[in-house]
């Protein structure tokens, strides 16, 4: 009798188990369902307008024939001002608190600060760069306005990947280096810097990936619905992949007549951020071979 | 890290202050001005508007309307907006993301997991717009066949598309937690006669859960914070929601739609201001609140994990 009370409850474990884990496997590749449609559908709706002429070329008969050679042009302008803001800034923050403070309140706060920047939404740093560099600083509607706020919105990740990187040097390095006289500066530059470095590069460019997408933050900084030429400098506004993929989508008079060009874009933008992916991953397995960090 | 007193540097420096030192305090130290920079601009743009429409208004009118002859700036429906979205894709986006965490923690062979997870990871790399994109073409008709209604441009499309924005930090951050609970945990449950299922739900879970809390809190504060997605598929309609069917406009969606068209130095310009203001508060709180429980819960854990080593 209790044999069988036993089977029983032991049978009934076996189907919650199998039940359960049935379950937590369907989660997942519900998500990775999500995933692959997402590719999928892009793939499908874009590749048709793929072409030579539609990198290459200015969009015509507003927006709805042509290229999108200004949106191109327009994102990578804005993210190189992201990258050549966010990286420096970025890495000196994570050279300080990882190779200069000691566990302070001071050090501490600072720390509290970068998670809650992680925390602020894409929409307050826009307003912020509205009154801080378009009105505030008198910078306008520009690639250098919308660059530097994406820069400040970036800038959580840059300090996260660099201090990841710094701290996968091993502290004897450094402790060898000061033990032969060297500086804290001279040990940074030398030893810890070079070391670092594959990790610093690899995190900072999918950080800054990740701000070529944003959409929201350029909406007053200097996005362009259309322009009629390119940006011939930084201080002039500019067209944008993601921006134009929203007009294209929303805001456009014939929006069924232009979704083919909105697939088309997405499908440019998504490859720009996988390709820079890719580049990050290849610079890190090349510098990683070339120092024989194998712990790296 | 060692520390070298200032008396043994060697020769020539001894003298001079340690300028790389300063400069990178100098740096680091103004991440928090960053913050507070941020804050402060919130604020003092935004006194203006509070100046002459006193705050209670502001949080507790329903009609928001400022182009109106009769200008109307109550948040209080745009509020209700972010609040049936963000609860929606929570309902959706927890669940699902703590599954899909267990799986990929407890459950997946290695071989399996290492192809699933980067996978997952990407859709963290696909822009909002582009989801909101989506949203519109495979989504809203398929939910506007669902419900009845003539378009599929509502809280529930958006609430779909936030649950979709949010999954990656919830799922990453889950898996952190889950990984971090000891092994010997498990091995003592599966010692007793415990399912695989049993072992993870009674005990990895229960002591991942300050982990788990934060990960949902974040998830929280980026679908609160969205914007692009909610914009293009909640249907742009600031009033008070009856159903999740019902067309919605959140804060973050307001902002977007109409800063680009007030005049600078405006009324107007102004509210937009103090609804950022709001924003930013909300999202503060979550994230410190988040923050607290995290480092509470740790600290409270830490001895007993030592008696069980």
């Amino acid at each position: 009798m209790s044999q069988r009370i036993h089977d029983t409850r032991r049978s009934k474990q076996i189907r919650r188990d199998r039940l359960g884990r049935g379950l937590i496997a369907l989660a997942a590749g519900l998500v990775l369902a999500i995933m692959l449609l997402i590719i999928v559908d892009l793939v499908a709706g874009g590749a048709s307008v793929l072409s030579w002429e539609f990198l290459t070329a200015m969009p015509r008969a507003r927006l709805t024939a042509g290229g999108i050679l200004p949106c191109i042009v327009g994102t990578i302008a804005v993210t190189l001002v992201t990258t050549l803001f966010a990286i420096p800034f970025g890495l000196a923050t994570a050279i300080y608190l990882n190779e200069y403070a000691r566990d302070t309140w001071g050090t501490r706060l600072i720390r509290l600060a970068i998670r809650n920047l992680a925390g602020v939404p894409s929409i307050v740093y826009g307003i912020f760069g509205v009154a801080l560099f378009v009105n505030g600083l008198s910078l306008g509607t520009s690639i250098i306005s919308a660059g530097l706020t994406l820069g400040l919105l970036t800038i959580p990740w840059t300090i996260t990947a660099s201090e990841e990187a710094l701290r996968s040097v091993p502290p004897a390095w450094r402790e060898a280096s000061l033990a032969l006289g060297a500086s804290r500066w001279k040990t940074i530059r030398s030893i810890v810097l070079p070391r670092a470095v594959p990790g610093i590069i690899t995190g900072g460019i999918l950080g800054i990936t990740r701000a070529a997408g944003e959409t929201a933050p350029l909406l007053f900084t200097g996005a362009a619905f259309s322009l009629p030429g390119l940006p011939q400098s930084v201080f002039e506004p500019f067209m944008a992949l993601p921006y134009h993929i929203y007009v294209l989508a929303t805001q456009h008079e014939k929006i069924n007549a232009v979704r083919p060009l909105a697939y088309g874009t997405a499908l440019v933008l998504i490859g720009m951020i996988l390709a820079l992916s890719l580049v990050a991953i290849i610079i890190r397995a090349r510098l990683r071979k070339r120092h024989g960090g194998a712990s790296l | 890290m060692i520390r070298i007193p200032s008396g043994h540097t060697p020769g020539k420096t001894r003298r001079l202050p340690d300028m790389a030192a300063v400069f990178f305090r100098l740096v680091g130290g103004s991440v928090i001005l960053i913050l507070t920079g941020i804050l402060l601009l919130l604020v003092t743009e935004s006194l203006p508007f509070f100046a002459n429409s006193p705050a209670a208004d502001f949080l507790t009118g329903e009609r928001w309307n400022p182009t109106s002859a009769q200008p109307g700036y109550g948040i209080l429906s745009l509020i209700a907006g972010t609040l049936i979205t963000t609860l929606g894709a929570m309902l959706i986006a927890v669940p699902l993301g703590i599954m899909a965490a267990l799986w990929l923690t407890e459950a997946a062979r290695p071989a399996v997991r290492e192809w699933v997870k980067p996978a997952i990871e990407l859709l963290s790399a696909v822009p909002s717009v582009v989801i909101g994109f989506l949203g519109i073409t495979l989504l809203a008709p398929a939910v506007a066949a669902l419900s009845g209604r003539p378009n599929g441009l509502n809280a529930a499309s958006g609430s779909v598309l936030l649950a979709i924005m949010a999954l990656p930090t919830i799922i990453s951050m889950t898996e952190d937690a889950l990984r971090s609970v000891p092994a010997s945990l498990r091995e003592a449950s599966l010692a007793l006669g415990a399912s695989r299922w049993e072992t993870m739900t009674r005990v990895v879970l229960p002591a991942a859960r300050p982990g788990v809390f934060a990960a949902v809190m974040l998830g929280l504060g980026r679908a609160i914070g969205e914007t692009m997605t909610v914009l293009m598929i909640a249907g742009n309609t600031p009033s008070i929601p009856g159903s999740f069917f019902d067309p919605v406009r959140t804060l973050t969606a307001t902002i977007a739609i109409e800063l680009g068209e007030v005049p600078m130095g405006s009324v107007h310009y102004h509210a937009l201001f103090a609804v950022g203001l709001a924003l930013f508060v909300i999202t503060f709180l979550i994230n410190l609140a988040a923050d607290l429980v995290m480092r509470r819960q740790a600290r409270l854990l830490a001895p007993r994990r030592e008696k069980q080593s």
